[in-house]
């Protein structure tokens, strides 16, 4: 993948294109794409390989097709560290971000696309000023004060500080923003009040957006390492990201069973987004196109 | 174009309401913003002009300026800064080269894209610390290790085999090359989607002015995509400067600072050395870093709102 431009496009437009141009191009693609899966092809090899082979064989072409495939290392897994229980922690914290980021941020992009009230500039500023802080500028501080008040090894303290989100309100804003007003004027009309118009009228004709925002929440935060990693101690809240670098360093060390948590941390996350490949997509389209 | 900017009034009928709807409303999000964002960012400010240590029974002390003379004039940190510069004059060009180019290969619609698509995007949806345990087998020492095989297949021999993370001057680049397997796939989407809405006249229109392939790409693809480009670019920039899981899983700093970054020592200094008051004014020249990236950014862009810096991890 050196050059930018494909070679040989043919004069009548840019998608169109000679037989050997498209030829290249999927050749390129091809090649671009199998150097990309390697590292994902390598660590689901290893990951059914015995272990004293994993390390002479990852490397050669030979390996990457495990002849006298093991699930031993997924074994192994569950029985050097508790996987179910670190698996659930995960589940919990990101369903509960992404659920109640929804209602949160949704709302709130209501009240200050739609509804007039005394300070509604002053908060928008204020949400569209908090864009600029990135979560990094902000851990040491939070780290403090949660360590002060005790907050350490809960949900809790893994949940809050990620539900309201400025990104999401947002993304929620601009999207309202756009929306035609007849409906709501004539539900306004018909007398239902805000929460109903919100309820029955918006959220229906937002469910798209309501996608993108829950898509984008849980990508952005089901990886989160260093959060946990200042506030976690204990395996029974601890999540994926935290469990598999703790697990790496676990003696013996095993790259079998390390990718073996891999795998089975990743492959459900990535069965879906292979699925809902276009939603994921467009989601990030819009997130990133929209500044 | 959206912008998150005022409306003119005129044009929308807001719905006047009372405070007190809208404070149902939009008053948890307001509270979860002010709680862990605004106020935690005005105690690093504030924590930063103090001597507090974590557990320390001391009590505490305005220092003023001290701990930001401490971090400026500290060997390590002025590596670290160095490192993150070293780090996004690298990844920022070669990633957005890279997401350019496969792009424009997507864009062509050749049978495939769609397998394409995924692989490429894949680890976009992987978390930073399982992407760095997968890439330590592979940068694994020794002739065993997966790219010393490979590399040692491909040179038929004459690669001797490195220890890529331990290796002051490999340790750097090998973690660029996985934190750009990472994130190509985001611009690639996003760069995808400026392509589409270059309208095809333009194009056609290029091509009966007799432009070639290359005069289209410069005359009409790159100008098209300025937008998109310094967007991506703004938000790797920024990225890159956040640059912690990578380095905090493979390499804690080393070897010899050379892979240590602003926000490595940051979360040392609080997390491993209680220095909490020397680690606040870490995070307040980190902030600083990253607005002016953002307003520098958003200034190239032409764009009203300043770059999201919120995103990715």
């Amino acid at each position: 993948m050196s050059a930018g431009v494909p070679p040989n496009t043919a004069p009548s437009g840019w998608r169109a294109g000679s037989g050997r141009g498209r030829l290249l191009t999927g050749m390129a693609l091809g090649v671009a794409g199998l150097v990309w899966l390697a590292p994902v092809l390598v660590m689901v090899t290893a990951s059914l390989r015995p272990e004293s082979r994993v390390l002479t064989e990852a490397g050669t072409l030979r390996g990457l097709v495990p002849d006298d495939p093991t699930l031993q290392n997924y074994r192994d897994v569950f029985d050097r560290v508790a996987f179910a229980r670190i698996l659930w922690n995960t589940f919990v914290i990101n369903a509960s971000i992404v659920v109640g980021g929804l209602a949160v941020n949704s709302t709130a992009a209501y009240a200050l696309a739609r509804l007039e009230w005394p300070g509604r500039r002053l908060t928008l500023a204020f949400v569209l000023a908090l864009l600029v802080v990135p979560f990094e500028a902000i851990a040491v501080p939070l780290f403090y004060a949660t360590t002060v008040l005790g907050w350490r090894d809960t949900y809790l303290v893994q949940i809050l500080p990620f539900v309201a989100n400025a990104l999401s309100i947002y993304i929620f804003y601009t999207f309202f923003r756009g929306l035609p007003r007849e409906v709501e004027d004539a539900a306004r009309v018909d007398g239902a009040g805000p929460w109903r118009i919100f309820l029955e009228v918006v959220v229906p004709s937002s469910r798209t957006v309501f996608a993108t925002v829950a898509i984008v929440t849980f990508v952005l935060h089901w990886g989160l390492y260093l959060w946990p990693l200042l506030v976690t101690s204990r395996v029974d809240v601890r999540p994926l990201p935290l469990g598999i670098a703790t697990f790496r360093t676990l003696p013996p060390i095993q790259w079998g069973d390390v990718m073996a948590f891999a795998v089975m941390m990743v492959a459900p996350v990535a069965l879906i987004f292979t699925i809902l490949q276009r939603w994921f997509t467009r989601s990030i389209a819009a997130t990133g196109l929209k500044g | 174009m959206s912008t998150g900017r005022s409306p003119r009034g005129a044009d929308i009928h807001p719905w006047s309401t009372s405070l007190r709807l809208a404070s149902t409303l939009a008053g948890p999000a307001f509270v979860g913003l002010g709680l862990f964002v605004a106020a935690p960012f005005l105690l690093a400010v504030v924590l930063s002009f103090t001597d507090l240590r974590l557990g320390s029974p001391l009590p505490i002390e305005w220092v003023g300026l001290e701990q930001y003379r401490r971090v400026l004039t500290s060997p390590t940190f002025r590596r670290a800064f160095f490192n993150n510069v070293y780090f996004t004059a690298v990844v920022v060009p070669v990633q957005t080269a890279l997401a350019l180019a496969a792009a424009l290969l997507l864009d062509r619609g050749v049978r495939g894209t769609a397998l394409a698509r995924v692989a490429l995007l894949l680890p976009v949806v992987f978390p930073m610390a399982l992407i760095a345990v997968v890439w330590e087998l592979l940068y694994a020492a020794g002739p065993d290790g997966p790219l010393n095989a490979l590399l040692g297949s491909l040179t038929l021999g004459l690669w001797t085999p490195r220890d890529f993370l331990r290796d002051p001057a490999l340790a750097m680049p090998a973690i660029m090359v996985l934190s750009i397997w990472q994130g190509m796939g985001f611009q690639m989407v996003i760069l995808s989607a400026g392509l589409q809405a270059i309208p095809d006249h333009l194009h056609e229109a290029a091509a009966l002015d007799g432009a070639g392939p290359w005069g289209r790409f410069r005359h009409v693809t790159l100008p098209g995509l300025k937008r998109p480009l310094v967007l991506v670019g703004v938000v790797t920039a920024i990225l890159s400067f956040r640059l912690f899981d990578q380095v905090r899983i493979l390499t804690r700093g080393g070897p010899e600072e050379r892979t240590t970054t602003v926000m490595y020592e940051a979360v040392t200094a609080a997390f491993d050395r209680q220095q909490v008051a020397l680690s606040a004014a870490m995070s307040v020249i980190f902030f600083l870093v990253v607005l002016s990236i953002s307003l520098v950014g958003s200034r190239a862009g032409d764009s009203h709102a300043p770059a999201r810096t919120a995103e990715g991890t």
